[in-house]
């Protein structure tokens, strides 16, 4: 398949089930909200090492907040219910309870119920106090800019992480336009998020390596500088290879923002240095979901 | 229409308990059916059509006509429907509801939504003493749902109220919030004497305020209070002033107490925007 110049191959990503929460976070402004949600998503681009992946999903405007102040919606994925109920506490105890003005509330009301202030509570020291609001309890945390309000908790749904798909093309800064086209395009898709910085990843890995200590480590096979000396995957023409992951609340999810990512690199086409559209997967035998590259830009 | 119209043939001689008909307890039965129901009244047992002429048929809606000022126990424990009363009702109204809604379109007695754990009670004009709170020998006062009171209630409004939400748009009697448990109560209007006496934890909200407060409550000083954007916006749509307040940030003046019982309570005396 070739769109604009810039071939798809037949290719599918391989991607996995996790657990996944949206915590919806408030300030005074959208600069603080920011702050909060920037702090809260931090360090978290890969549960490899991270414990989850997290990111923004998007701006809320006041009208779209339970308190009707600006808002960031956050999305976290972990590879278990436990595990992304210790980095949830972990990470909204420490980077927004600490950030002024903020407030943190349940984004996903549906599934299975995980702690948001239920233990972020005790902080409190016994001067916490609760409010049970339309069936919906929050509690309230006196904190020394006023008081920082906190939803008991938010609801745990399966989610889909390791969507991808990788831009080949002629140099570093080709890629990374075209990355980033992609990731504007992106943004725009409800229930997604990019991990990575910027939403791009330029040390994608494989599976397994010659040190027994590591589990993974670079995708040598797309690694431009050492084509010379390794089973390349690719061509004379590629001089830089940028890939792009997404984890989602649903497939659909994930195959929209794949599609809306993929069309953005393949607008750009190959009068801008774009040769090549792959997906990064394991043989197909790890990840339960598949997306073909083919099948989303049918 | 759909449901069943009683109308007081008369003001009863002495009070009647109306506990048996609430729309979920009638359901299914036939008008007959209902108006052979017995009510108990002193220590007599009166029919239903014996107190009331019976119009329509049982259905989701039940409406009471006449002055209901002996009437008591109305609405009960009732889990779904609506009750609409075209006049007075007496005491202990809506007593234990789970759900469902009860309109009064006068006054209502003593007692009213003692022990509520749901639904929607709006009183259009005024309640007597001991609103949603505790019935003699109970630990609990209202555990849950939203009380609306247009006009102006009695002494010890809320007194042990564990939960819910109480709305009093007018003036209020002495001990307001006593022995409060938690829950919200705002009132709109005066409110008497002692307000919060042996409050534990709990929200009282004023927009006046009160001519003195209790000496065990001690003056937090003029804060933003954050959760009145949510209480606020959950308001909207009640019937009453509270339904429109400011969804923006509100600065009230926060006194906690009742320090004799804890003192983790609040009174909130709301500024002007």
């Amino acid at each position: 398949m070739i769109r604009n110049g810039v071939a798809i191959d037949d290719e599918f990503a391989e991607a996995f089930g996790m657990k996944a929460t949206r915590v919806i976070i408030t300030a005074h402004n959208p600069t603080w909200a920011r702050h909060a949600a920037e702090a809260a998503t931090g360090f978290a681009t890969s549960v490899i090492a991270c414990g989850c992946e997290a990111g923004i999903e998007r701006e809320l405007p006041p009208a779209e907040t339970p308190d009707g102040r600006p808002g960031i919606a956050i999305l976290l994925f972990a590879m278990s219910g436990k595990e992304l109920a210790k980095q949830l506490e972990r990470r909204i105890g420490q980077c927004v309870l600490t950030s002024p003005t903020s407030a943190a509330y349940a984004g996903i009301r549906e599934g299975e119920p995980v702690a948001l202030g239920k233990n972020l509570r005790f902080f409190g020291d016994g001067f916490q106090a609760s409010k049970l609001i339309e069936g919906r309890r929050y509690w309230r945390i006196p904190v020394m800019d006023g008081e920082f309000v906190i939803e008991e908790t938010t609801g745990v749904v399966g989610g889909v992480g390791g969507g991808n798909f990788l831009v080949l093309a002629a140099t570093q800064p080709d890629a990374l336009a075209a990355c980033e086209a992609a990731i504007t395009a992106m943004r725009r898709i409800p229930n997604v998020i990019m991990p990575f910085p910027g939403g791009v990843v330029r040390s994608g890995s494989k599976v397994g390596s010659r040190y027994k200590a590591l589990i993974a480590s670079t995708n040598d096979a797309f690694c431009p500088t050492i084509r010379g000396i390794t089973n390349t995957a690719l061509g004379p023409e590629v001089g830089s290879v940028m890939e792009i992951v997404i984890d989602g609340l649903t497939p659909e999810d994930i195959s929209a923002a794949m599609r809306a990512g993929i069309d953005a690199v393949v607008g750009l086409g190959s009068a801008r240095g774009i040769h090549r559209i792959t997906a990064g997967n394991y043989g197909g035998k790890l990840g339960k979901y598949h997306f073909r590259l083919r099948e989303i830009m049918a | 229409m759909p449901g069943l119209r009683l109308t007081l043939q008369a003001v009863p001689p002495e009070r009647v308990d109306l506990s048996p008909l609430t729309p979920d307890r009638i359901a299914g039965r036939s008008r007959a059916e209902v108006a052979a129901l017995p009510l108990a009244s002193g220590n007599r047992s009166l029919r239903v059509d014996a107190v009331f002429k019976l119009a329509g048929d049982p259905g989701p809606e039940l409406v009471i006509e006449g002055d209901g000022s002996r009437l008591d126990r109305i609405g009960e424990a009732m889990t779904q429907g609506s009750i609409r009363l075209r006049g007075n009702a007496g005491a202990w109204l809506g007593v234990g509801m789970c759900g469902g809604t009860i309109e009064v379109e006068g006054s209502a007695g003593a007692y009213a939504g003692s022990g509520m754990q749901g639904g929607l009670l709006h009183v259009h004009q005024h309640a007597g003493d001991f609103l949603a709170a505790a019935a003699p020998g109970d630990h609990q006062g209202m555990r849950g749902g939203v009380l609306v009171v247009s006009g102006n209630a009695g002494a010890r409004a809320g007194d042990r109220m564990r939960r819910g939400t109480l709305i009093i748009d007018g003036d209020v009697g002495d001990c307001c919030a006593s022995r409060m448990v938690a829950g919200t109560i705002a009132v709109g209007g005066a409110v008497g004497r002692n307000a919060g006496l042996a409050m534990r934890r709990g929200t009282l909200l004023l927009r006046r305020p009160p001519a003195a407060l209790l000496p065990t409550f001690n003056d937090c000083g003029v804060q933003v209070v954050p959760i009145l954007r949510l209480l606020a916006r959950a308001w909207r749509g009640l019937p009453g002033p509270f339904a429109s307040l400011s969804a923006g940030d509100l600065r009230a003046r926060r006194s906690m107490g009742d320090l004799a019982n804890g003192g983790r309570g609040e009174i909130l005396i709301l500024l002007p925007d």
